[in-house]
């Protein structure tokens, strides 16, 4: 996507205050006896980026459509800014958008005409709505398809398309359900980057719902694990992966050029070092502990003259974290989806989702 | 939120929904052909009192044996052949029939069965002793049961004709019994009475002047009363419908942006229809052209809350077309727009009593067809705002919980 920054700058919102601007408590959603969503609660800071993790079915959708006012809390509640998103949900809804999973917009309606469409809803004058219509147009370089009907669009377009639909009403809060589903890696890598884009630049707080472990890896500044309707873990990345090789492990792949078994020695030697497997002929596995890990370890080879070629630090990932929490692979686990009343699903739409 | 931006935001998508429908090409097209088809349909298939029948087979099927005049010793079947003399000549007139020959009832089924012929004309065996001895003769038509349409045509048609050939035979009987009469007055002797239809405004009546205002209260109230659970519904499954409910508006905005789309839909095929009508169909408007739409309208109003309470219940496209199905067949048929209530079983004229759209389609039939005003329909008119009024009563808070499931 563009670089040219389009978007309005609100200068007076910092990047993550601490205040937070969504507070979760207690929110259930039951679907007759189905439970999808069991009793969460979390705060969202201002300015962050919100990740909710967690296989299909696991009511990702349904606790973003409660927050969304799209779906009724069965109990509990939460606020949005400060307002109860069952009282004043009016009001929430000023302040939000949304990118769902299915794309919102009328294929017989041109790009301009949806946009305009849809921004009209919110009451803007009209030369701001035009006027930032065609900025997010050009953001997202569709200025020259602005008088096409959607429906002729490709996959990439329409999910942009359906990006910037959200964000007429520049939302202090956008919510993201699943937005790289069913597009190829480059389309994803762009929505990515816009997304962290909007986020640097609005300091627009984003909750982004996804399956996949690399868009909550890259995009999220804390994730929230859903599973069974409940969230299991909730904290940054990094964090969550410390969860499950207990304390403060750091597992280091180096690559030593000049590799002698004097230098794996005064690597042993370190305090911080539990372990070390020679791989090959010049790599080195470390399993180490401690703040200090990094350096001490390469305090000590170069100590005995060694030369770091490379230097990896082999993180856990989200994936072994899932697993370690859940007791279950991420796509076992798509047993059962949550028979949403209002969102049947046919095949042949281009974003359904493969179960 | 006040009710400007209301209003405000219906009119948006109720113009967002006609633009949609202008772009969808074979849909305009339909909305015109649709009523074109219907009318056509409706008006030929049950054809008014003025048609005449042309040319239909019949067999003759003549068994008389004729009278045995014992004193001369002859054999006369002089009163059949006059009958068929007559027949013959009223029909080389009007062409009504394509006479055949047939011998027996047997054959006269073999070429039924077969669609030789469309019925048949007995005469029976006694039918010349009879009228010789003084006695009534005795004619049978023999109709296809199978198409009750053309039998009862069939059987209109030939007792007029019967009628007519009996009518020519008395006169000349008159003539015989009594020669004082002038000759001027033998059809008043035999029918005294003569029988002349007037309507109360001028012009033939026509079955598409009873369909016509019926039709056109249909379409325009059913189109909001089905189109709006569809629309939404489709918008449902879409997804599309999220985008609405996102945006700070009131929800009744979204229902009566709807609603608003769907009417200006049905007006206009409500106008399409009335243009064919007297256009195509010579259907005369004697009424206001204003209350017309008035009362389409009314008839709009009194169905949207129907409509909301339908959308309340169709989760999908699928049902909500199910429904629209099941619902439209006995409105369609109970509420006198094709057919009259008072011909109707009571127990069904007592069920058409409920159908708003019966109510509808009399007023408006009354106001196109016989110029009433509103004193007239008046009570229509309260019966069409009382069933509005509860209907949106019951319907909007459902709706209002239906949204945020």
């Amino acid at each position: 996507m563009s670089n040219t920054s389009v978007i309005e700058v609100n200068n007076n919102v910092t990047k993550m205050s601490d205040a937070p601007i969504i507070e979760v408590k207690n929110l259930t959603k039951m679907f007759n006896d189905f439970v999808a969503v069991d009793s969460i609660s979390f705060d969202v800071k201002k300015g962050e980026i919100f990740g909710l993790l967690g296989p299909n079915g696991a009511g990702k959708s349904t606790t973003l459509r409660m927050l969304s006012t799209l779906a009724r809390p069965t109990k509990g509640t939460a606020t949005i800014g400060g307002y109860d998103i069952i009282k004043d949900d009016t009001e929430v809804r000023k302040l939000i958008g949304i990118v769902s999973e299915k794309m919102i917009m009328y294929n017989r309606l041109t790009a301009r005409e949806n946009l305009v469409f849809f921004g009209s809803l919110f009451n803007l004058p009209k030369d701001i709505l035009n006027k930032r219509i065609d900025d997010l147009l050009e953001l997202v370089q569709l200025t020259k398809w602005k008088n096409a009907q959607v429906g002729t669009f490709s996959t990439g377009m329409r999910q942009r398309m359906n990006v910037i639909r959200a964000l007429l009403n520049m939302p202090q809060v956008l919510f993201l359900d699943e937005p790289t589903l069913g597009l190829d890696p480059q389309s994803s890598v762009e929505i990515r980057e816009f997304v962290k884009k909007l986020n640097r630049e609005n300091g627009t707080t984003i909750i982004v719902t996804t399956h996949m472990m690399v868009d909550a890896d890259l995009l999220c500044d804390r994730i929230g694990i859903m599973d069974h309707a409940k969230i299991v873990a909730l904290d940054t990345s990094t964090n969550l992966k410390k969860t499950i090789s207990g304390a403060d492990t750091t597992i280091l792949k180096l690559e030593i050029g000049n590799l002698s078994p004097q230098i794996v020695e005064a690597i042993r030697a370190c305090k911080c070092v539990d372990a070390v497997s020679q791989e090959n002929s010049t790599q080195l596995k470390v399993i180490s502990h401690g703040q200090e890990a990094f350096d001490s370890v390469i305090d000590g080879v170069r100590a005995a003259d060694g030369k770091i070629n490379s230097m990896e630090n082999l993180q856990p990932t989200l994936e072994d974290v899932f697993l370690h929490i859940t007791g279950h692979q991420v796509r076992d686990s798509a047993d059962q989806k949550i028979p949403m009343a209002t969102h049947r699903r046919f095949g042949s739409q281009p974003q359904g989702r493969i179960r | 939120m006040g009710a400007k931006d209301l209003f405000s935001h219906s009119v948006r998508i109720a113009w967002k929904d006609l633009t949609e429908l202008v772009r969808n090409r074979l849909g305009l097209v339909l909305l015109i052909v649709m009523p074109l088809f219907m009318m056509a349909m409706i008006g030929f298939i049950y054809p008014s009192s003025t048609t005449t029948i042309s040319n239909m087979p019949v067999a003759l099927v003549n068994q008389d044996q004729g009278f045995y005049n014992t004193t001369s010793g002859t054999n006369s079947t002089i009163p059949s052949q006059i009958f068929i003399g007559y027949l013959e000549g009223i029909n080389d007139q009007a062409h009504m029939l394509i006479l055949s020959n047939a011998s027996t009832i047997a054959d006269v089924k073999n070429k039924v069965q077969g669609g030789e012929i469309d019925g048949a004309i007995l005469i029976p065996s006694d039918f010349s002793s009879s009228i010789i001895s003084g006695e009534q003769g005795n004619l049978t038509i023999i109709t296809d049961q199978s198409n009750p349409t053309i039998a009862a045509t069939l059987e209109a048609a030939l007792s007029a004709t019967f009628d007519q050939i009996g009518t020519a035979i008395a006169e000349g009987n008159v003539q015989n019994l009594n020669a004082t009469v002038p000759a001027n007055n033998y059809l008043a002797f035999v029918k005294p009475y003569t029988i002349q239809t007037e309507g109360v405004v001028s012009g033939n009546p026509s079955y598409f002047n009873f369909i016509a205002p019926g039709i056109m209260a249909m379409t325009v109230m059913m189109s909001v009363m089905t189109g709006l659970p569809v629309a939404i519904s489709k918008e449902k499954e879409d997804g599309t419908m999220d985008g609405m409910m996102v945006a700070p508006i009131d929800r009744l905005s979204v229902i009566l942006g709807k609603a608003l789309g769907q009417t200006a839909r049905g007006l206009l095929q409500g106008f399409i229809i009335m243009g064919l009508a007297v256009g195509l169909f010579a259907v005369i408007i004697h009424g206001n052209i204003l209350l017309v739409v008035g009362l389409l309208l009314l008839g709009v109003f009194s169905f949207v809350g129907l409509g909301i309470v339908l959308t309340s219940f169709a989760k999908d496209q699928e049902t909500a077309q199910m429904m629209m199905m099941t619902l439209m067949f006995p409105m369609m048929f109970l509420s006198g727009v094709m057919f009259p209530i008072s011909q109707m079983p009571w127990y069904m004229q007592d069920i058409s009593k409920f159908l708003p759209l019966t109510y509808a389609s009399d007023a408006l039939r009354k106001v196109m067809v016989l110029g009433a005003g509103i004193p007239d329909i008046s009570t229509d008119l309260i019966i069409l705002i009382a069933f509005g009024v509860v209907m949106i009563a019951i319907a909007v808070p459902l709706f209002q919980r239906m949204m945020t499931r």
